[in-house]
């Protein structure tokens, strides 16, 4: 069944971006509906850099494939991994964006991450853990900024694993708290399938995010993450 | 120090583990002065909890000594004599803030766990598997108490400790299961299990107002302690049909609300009795739901089951149907422990009631393997023990 989505699909895969375009993927990003539905044969990196106002990488984020990449997608090879996860938090959204922003406090919760070193007021530098002792690297980009509702980023052009993503903050209704999301997309070269970035971060990319938003959770709800390492057993 | 420590399907020894140490700025380190086994410890001891892994320390309702506490513990201080809700609880989530104290977002350290199985996860639970958490448990000299603030309530002088230690887990499950009920002038309660919880059950049901309580079991000892201690009438459930006795007993409208306090080994009668133990026994069913299917067809249109035994996994052959067309409310859950805590001691302190009641035996912590013998059985007419580390 051709559903209305697919219909405005199809009319801007034959046109240019236009900015109604752009002003729909604000809405998606800004709204409530599970943002991967629409995301289906879109880059994020682009969205996120449309939405952003960078109109010249806007390319990305077209349904328009080549042969070539149409034929990768069909073996699965060089295939996005895209992670969408959602968490209420008892605290308001100035307060989780004010704590996330601060680039550096993020490996109190990310688990997988070493560290984070802010260079200026864009750039941030990343070391993440890779299983036997390795360390992956990148530079990140600040893409997007508005403060109390979003923050996306993308990794500067050549890294090693290609990622892109946003979180946002968006109050949840009553006295709920704050809606957290957090999307993210993962893009690697040379082929790399899946599993080599589930064995990148010893955990599939959709546990992994679930894990470090629930630790996220912890942390601003109550001040620390809940944990049983290090509590005595019998042998 | 010593701990009691799970190690397969009967099989829990005493064994000497390190001393347990703050792990986090909330944490506080209480001296054990007294525990008990709880019915639900038996799930474990009998293998049915999942996830339980060779060497957890167990037991969940428990007293004792402030001895230690970490550098974010506000209200509690060394020497503070406390009781201990077996739920882990933050505090500060939207759950624990509204009271629903075993819903707790935040104190699950293995959340991730439970999501496949129940869609969100739960509070943890003093050493009640890793999917709760896998929290080391409290039969043990030390443990350590998470969130400490808000699992800790200080015990008013004049109670003793076997006044106290109901409090911890059996009374506030008692009184939850009543209170989730709510019940009306000239309602009849019937309360499936006469072991500690459901005598606690009994109690509270009165306290709430109930015209009358009835008792179902089969353990001759628990059915006079509910008719004698906790002033129910009571049906043996081996002598009589039990959906029969209760509409016959209620004027032929059936109770106004149905309490189970056994849970996921409950004793069936007949074909479904026994299809339900081969079922359980080859672990193609996790829990055996004789208590449910008979509550359901037993209780008056429109009423209420409440729901405090134990459930882990799935149900087989439930009568949905009846329970539809009969317009029933299914309430439930782990106990809100420190919802009820602190009105309990209150009750207690008042002379309301003496919770000591339901302790039939008491052994030193040593003894942990005879004392799981002796309450599983039953052997001495047990009910319930103490045990002293």
């Amino acid at each position: 069944m051709e559903t209305e989505s697919d219909k405005t699909n199809q009319s801007q895969s034959q046109g240019d971006a236009t900015v109604s375009d752009t002003e729909r993927w604000a809405s998606i990003v800004g709204g409530s509906a599970m943002v991967l539905m629409g995301l289906k044969q879109r880059s994020l990196r682009g969205i996120l850099t449309a939405i952003a106002g960078g109109s010249l990488a806007y390319h990305g984020a077209t349904t328009d494939k080549s042969l070539q990449e149409k034929v990768t997608d069909a073996t699965g090879i060089n295939k996005a991994i895209k992670v969408e996860k959602t968490v209420t938090i008892n605290r308001s959204a100035e307060d989780l964006y004010n704590y996330w922003h601060n680039f550096e406090n993020l490996p109190t919760f990310m688990k997988h991450v070493k560290s984070v070193q802010v260079l200026d007021l864009r750039r941030s530098h990343w070391v993440a853990n890779a299983p036997m002792g390795q360390t992956i690297e990148w530079n990140a980009d600040l893409i997007n900024d508005q403060p109390n509702q979003l923050i996306a980023w993308a990794s500067e052009e050549g890294a090693e694993v290609d990622n892109s993503g946003f979180v946002r903050f968006q109050p949840a209704p009553g006295d709920r708290g704050t809606e957290v999301k957090v999307v993210m997309e993962y893009n690697v070269p040379g082929g790399m399938l899946t599993a080599t970035i589930a064995k990148l971060f010893g955990e599939e990319p959709e546990q992994q995010i679930g894990d470090e938003l629930r630790r996220f959770k912890q942390l601003m709800e109550t001040g620390e993450i809940a944990t049983t390492e290090g509590q005595s057993r019998g042998q | 120090m010593k701990a009691v420590c799970w190690h397969g399907t009967n099989d829990v020894r005493v064994d000497n583990v390190p001393d347990p140490t703050i792990l986090n700025p909330r944490d506080a380190i209480l001296k054990v002065t007294a525990t008990t086994i709880c019915g639900s410890d038996l799930h474990i001891y009998d293998g049915y909890i999942p996830s339980m892994v060779p060497g957890d320390i167990i037991g969940h309702e428990f007293i004792g000594e402030i001895v230690e506490t970490g550098r974010e513990v506000k209200k509690l201080k060394r020497g503070d004599r406390v009781v201990v809700s077996s739920m882990v609880s933050c505090g500060q989530c939207r759950y624990c803030q509204h009271q629903e104290w075993s819903l707790c977002d935040n104190s699950n350290p293995k959340g991730a766990l439970q999501e496949p199985l129940f869609g969100f996860s739960t509070s943890g639970i003093y050493g009640y598997s890793h999917l709760f958490g896998g929290y080391a448990g409290a039969q043990a000299e030390y443990v350590r108490i998470p969130f400490a603030d808000y699992g800790a309530v200080k015990i008013p002088d004049g109670l003793t400790d076997e006044q106290a230690l109901p409090i911890s887990d059996a009374f506030p499950t008692g009184f939850m299961g009543a209170d989730l009920c709510d019940i009306k002038r000239g309602d009849i309660i019937a309360v499936w299990g006469c072991g500690p919880v459901g005598q606690f059950t009994i109690r509270s049901a009165y306290m709430l107002g109930a015209e009358r309580v009835i008792a179902i079991d089969r353990v001759p000892e628990r059915l006079k302690m509910a008719r004698e201690q906790s002033g129910a009438e009571t049906i043996n459930y081996e002598e009589v049909d039990a959906g029969e006795a209760l509409k016959e007993m209620t004027g032929g409208r059936g109770p106004d609300a149905c309490i189970d306090a056994v849970g996921l080994e409950a004793h069936g009668m007949g074909f479904m009795g026994a299809y339900d133990e081969v079922k359980q026994a080859v672990k193609l069913s996790l829990d055996r739901p004789h208590v449910i299917r008979q509550m359901i067809l037993a209780c008056r249109k429109g009423g209420t089951l409440s729901i405090m035994g134990v459930y882990a996994g799935f149900l087989d052959k439930m009568p949905m149907g009846a329970a539809f067309n009969k317009g029933l409310t299914f309430k439930m859950g782990q106990m809100f422990g420190q919802k009820y805590m602190p009105m309990l001691l209150d009750r207690a302190v008042k002379g309301e009631i003496d919770p000591s009641f339901v302790f039939t035996h008491q052994m030193p912590l040593d003894q942990a393997s005879q004392a799981y013998e002796t309450f599983k059985h039953k052997k001495d007419n047990c009910i319930k023990v103490v045990l002293k580390p």
